[in-house]
């Protein structure tokens, strides 16, 4: 039984990544733009939500690695002279490098303490960024960078981000399922069995939120890629409010939930802003909907629906 | 195999737990009795590092363990249980005891292999000693209150441990989930030969499995040894301490 509900699982997931793959083929330039932008955010989101939803931590301040991520992708390509694609490397290991540190200090810390903390040292790596004029380029940002040519086309941004997204969701989705995964919703669940039964819960949640930081790198490095610029605004705190919300949204007890609500969100912003300045008054309905409302987020409800489906029958 | 001595923590200047001692042999199983707030959970707490005492030492096996931290308590060989139920809410039996089987087994660093492969047999061999077979995907909320201090047992259980403290594992039973836990208690003493330091309300429970007792008011030790010693020392105690006939009915 187990396993072919694992072959039905897997079978969804091979038809997504065909019918994401033929995109190009029939959608249009800006379309291919948005889904590569919807893929990346919800990497970011799902980063996010291994230390969140799996973990229990406050990670309130997660844009700084997404952040940090691709201004380290970006100045490596800009000004190392070397290879581009060391950039690629280079952008996630310096957010790893951050989360550990900010981790580290943030991790003695409890819950609401852990969230304000890491606000504060995530601003303050804002305000660095920022404020930098010379290294950073301030609050102008960088714009055009120079990619190698098989990844500068729309379609070619788009299939690299498509590819390292499908890669990185993997390894997150083996982590959560590995005996590491089940000690850290042990620990979200109860720290404090958690070290009764010989778990070290500090070293435990600090490994995580290295992992989380890698991979909100990972996205920022996409986001170069595919926007080919970098500003500071991207690691502004209100991003990392939209991607707590996209987690709640989409549902932070589900693995794909935080890919559903960033798709949601990104595709609202982009129409939204259109029509309305009042972005901030959207968010902040949205999300007292779904406290409301969906307290699971969208496959939260989907989930609880199918199930009294399946036991109706 | 345990070594207490006058083991001391106060909080804000009241002393729950105060010159306080035991001692227990290997195979053994010692009951703490006390009225309520003597401070049997605290001094519990003390021993597995959960809270550190002001004063006084704790050896496990020779070791001095004071003052270390939980993990560290456990990773010798020392599991318990709550006395208010403090297992995982969203994992399912199965993952909750699983989760202490791994953790025993230091796999908890390992990133990429499936859980679901790992540590099964360890798991349901635990499961079925404690008899939560048949729930065993269910989510621990969903259990009945005599299930979820089983399932107490069972997360100390998966860390195969030498040493098993139980802090009032019968509270809130039924009598028959109360006889079912009390066989289990004895099979764990004599099929895995595990010490037991336990402390429990019911005095009948109490006289009927445990080798040695440790009374407990105020914080203080009264008075340990066998159960004949209690019981006729009680008198002795009536006369120093009124009212403590209270605990012991
Ligand atoms: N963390 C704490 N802070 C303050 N007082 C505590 C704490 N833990 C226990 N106490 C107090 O210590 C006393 C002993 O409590 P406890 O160890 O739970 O007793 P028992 O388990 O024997 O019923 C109680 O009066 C309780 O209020
Ligand atoms: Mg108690």
């Amino acid at each position: 039984m187990a396993g072919s509900f694992f072959r039905t699982k897997s079978l969804w997931v091979i038809i997504g990544l065909v019918i994401l793959f033929l995109f190009p083929v029939f959608l249009d330039r800006f379309y291919i733009y948005l889904a590569a932008i919807i893929l990346l955010t919800g990497l970011c989101a799902t980063s996010l939500n291994f230390v969140l939803g799996y973990g229990g931590a406050f990670q309130f301040h997660h844009a700084v690695f997404y952040g940090v991520g691709a201004y380290s992708a970006a100045l490596m390509v800009l000004k190392s002279g070397l290879s581009p694609w060391l950039g690629f490397v280079v952008g996630p290991s310096v957010a790893a490098i951050l989360g550990f540190i900010i981790g580290l200090i943030c991790v003695r810390l409890s819950k609401l303490y852990f969230g304000m903390l890491q606000i504060s040292l995530g601003s303050l790596v804002w305000a660095i960024v920022y404020r930098w004029y010379s290294f950073t380029g301030g609050d102008d940002g960088i714009h055009g960078i120079p990619l190698p040519d098989i990844i500068s086309s729309p379609n070619g941004a788009y299939y690299f981000t498509l590819i390292v997204t499908s890669v990185s969701m993997f390894i997150l989705y083996r982590m959560i399922k590995s005996p590491f995964g089940s000690a850290l919703q042990g620990i979200r669940d109860n720290p404090v069995r958690s070290e009764m039964i010989g778990v070290n819960v500090r070293q435990q949640q600090l490994l995580a939120l290295t992992i989380a930081g890698f991979f909100g790198g990972v996205a920022g490095s996409l986001f170069v890629v595919v926007d080919n610029t970098v500003f500071p605004d991207m690691m502004f705190w209100t991003v990392s409010l939209e991607l707590v919300i996209m987690c709640l949204l989409g549902g932070w007890l589900s693995f794909l939930g935080p890919i559903v609500g960033a798709a949601i969100i990104v595709i609202l912003r982009t129409y939204v802003s259109g029509v309305t300045v009042y972005w901030a008054l959207v968010l902040g309905i949205i999300m007292m909907l779904v406290i409301f409302f969906l307290p699971n987020g969208v496959l939260g409800y989907l989930d609880r629906f199918m199930k009294k489906k399946v036991r109706a029958r | 195999m345990l070594e207490v001595t006058s083991l001391s923590k106060s909080f804000d200047g009241f002393k729950a737990v105060n010159n306080a001692g035991l001692s227990v042999k290997d195979g053994e199983i010692v009951a703490v009795i006390g009225p309520n707030g003597a401070g049997k959970t605290t001094f519990f707490n003390l021993i597995t590092g959960v809270i550190r005492p002001d004063s006084g030492k704790v050896l496990f096996k020779g070791e001095d363990i004071t003052g270390l931290k939980p993990y560290q308590v456990c990773r010798r060989g020392i599991s318990r249980s709550f006395q208010v139920v403090n297992v995982f809410p969203r994992l399912s039996v199965f993952e909750n005891v699983q989760v202490s089987v791994l953790s025993r087994q230091k796999k908890t660093w390992n990133l990429f292999t499936p859980s679901s492969r790992l540590s099964v047999d360890d798991t349901e061999k635990i499961l079925e000693n404690v008899g939560l077979t048949d729930i065993r995907d269910a989510t621990s909320t969903a259990l009945s209150h005599g299930e979820r201090k089983v399932l107490e047992i069972a997360i100390a259980l998966g860390g195969n441990p030498e040493f098993l403290i139980l802090d009032e594992p019968t509270a809130g039973m039924s009598p028959e989930e109360t006889s079912r836990c009390i066989d289990l208690i004895k099979q764990l003493k004599e099929k895995l030969g595990i010490t037991i330091l336990f402390c429990e309300h019911d005095m009948e429970i109490v006289f009927s499995i445990s080798d040695r007792i440790m009374v407990m008011v105020r914080g203080s030790t009264i008075i340990e040894g066998t159960c004949n010693e209690v019981r006729c020392c009680q008198e002795v105690q009536d006369a120093y301490l009124g009212g403590i006939d209270v605990c012991l009915m």
